[in-house]
């Protein structure tokens, strides 16, 4: 079962992004194989709801877990709903986060960290 | 022009004082009699034109923006509304949808692209618009509720059943920026004043502004704030410049002035306290009016 993880690069040399909604890249790991699959983060650029955006894609993915720094309410939200157990991580490299992952010494994130509105205002609105 | 006259006031760069230019024209203009002079506070994330004309109240107006209620028992999680959502107000995960009203700016686009006809559209209330009176000058301003996103609803709402009336003055104290709130408050005007300082963010701005109002083909002229004194009157070059190479006029120079920004802290106008200023103010209207008037011949 692959997990996905916010991350600044493509491969497991990249550092865990520790913001989830305007991370570069969701990585899709197999923890077994460390097979790891980089989808560009579809919240990236978008001009508000970027945690909702990285979150729909995540359960779109169809994994269960997720590796990442912090999660707004929004994407907690849609995370919840489908299923997606939330683990956080210091922004180390994602090789070495995946260790503690399978050690089992990430904490699970059972609620939503601060609000933050994206740039509302960028002639979007 | 038509029956009445409409006057923005913009800036472009925040905090160059299109309020103090705003309030202070409208009551100078008030204050000389006439038909009547209304200003609508449009910068409806902050308005404050109020803080110095503390208005009484006689009407509030709710506005309200339509947000997507889903019947679920038709939806088919089809996902076809959240990827047409540019706000990422809808996400479809599997046997659910969510909803993030707060993200809507009401388009209506989701309801019309659902091929099961599960999306109607209900009000959301997301601010006011408040309708009162300061001494003789009518003052409407436009108030979105903390934390919400779309201002344009509240000063599309705001700027609704404006009096088409001959000689009326209708005054817009406009928010700052060049994005929509800006277009959206500016357009239809008359006239648009650009309030300015002697800074390079100022310049910067402006010229942002200039292009905006030249855009939207609205004729337009300058007020300096915070002018330089007779011993740094340099400091204003950096926005002569640009004015003469836009062809813009200068209206007005406001002095840096220790003494008007006392006033101003305390909400007091200055032009109400200083005859002077409100013989500057009243001045403006028929130098616009010249403008306007060559412009249309």
């Amino acid at each position: 079962m692959r997990i996905a993880i916010s991350a600044t690069g493509k491969d497991l040399n990249a550092y865990v992004d520790p913001r989830f909604g305007r991370c570069a890249y969701l990585l899709l790991v197999n923890p077994e194989t460390l097979e790891c699959e980089a989808v560009t983060n579809p919240g990236r650029t978008v001009g508000g709801g970027a945690g909702i955006k990285a979150a729909q894609e995540v359960v779109n993915q169809g994994v269960k877990e997720l590796i990442t720094g912090q999660c707004g309410p929004n994407a907690f939200g849609i995370l919840a709903a489908g299923g997606v157990k939330i683990f956080q991580a210091p922004g180390e490299m994602v090789r070495k986060v995946l260790e503690l992952y399978q050690q089992g010494e990430l904490s699970e994130l059972t609620v939503p960290g601060p609000s933050r509105p994206g740039p509302q205002g960028w002639g979007i609105r | 022009m038509g029956y009445q006259v409409i006057i923005s006031v913009l800036s472009g760069k925040g905090g160059t004082g299109k309020t103090t230019v705003a309030v202070n024209f409208a009551f100078s203009l008030a204050a000389k009699g006439g038909d009547g002079v209304l200003l609508l506070d449009a910068d409806v994330e902050e308005p404050n034109a109020g803080l110095y004309l503390k208005p009484t109240l006689e009407e509030v107006v709710p506005v309200s923006v339509p947000v997507p209620e889903v019947a679920k028992e038709r939806c088919n999680y089809c996902g076809i509304c959240a990827d047409f959502c540019q706000f990422n107000a809808l996400a479809i995960i599997p046997g659910a949808i969510l909803t993030f009203p707060e993200l809507c700016h009401g388009c209506g686009g989701c309801s019309l692209v659902c091929p099961v006809e599960a999306i109607q559209e209900k009000p959301r209330e997301i601010g006011r618009v408040e309708k009162g009176r300061a001494d003789f000058l009518e003052i409407w301003q436009g108030c979105l509720n903390v934390g919400e996103a779309p201002p344009v609803p509240v000063t599309r709402k705001l700027k609704e059943g404006l009096p088409r009336q001959k000689g009326k003055i209708i005054i817009i104290d406009v928010p700052p920026g060049a994005s929509c709130p800006v277009v959206e408050a500016i357009r239809g005007s008359d006239y648009a004043i650009l309030v300015t300082e002697p800074t390079p963010f100022g310049r910067h701005d402006l010229e942002i502004a200039f292009q905006l109002v030249q855009q939207l083909g609205i004729p337009h002229g300058v007020i300096l704030n915070r002018a330089g004194t007779e011993d740094r009157a340099e400091a204003d070059n950096i926005i002569e410049e640009l004015c003469s190479t836009y062809k813009v006029p200068i209206l007005l120079k406001i002095p840096f002035s220790p003494h008007l920004a006392a006033l101003g802290a305390k909400g007091v106008l200055f032009s109400k306290v200083i005859p002077y200023w409100q013989e500057q103010f009243s001045q403006i209207l028929s130098k616009i009016k010249e403008r306007c008037s060559c412009a249309n011949s």
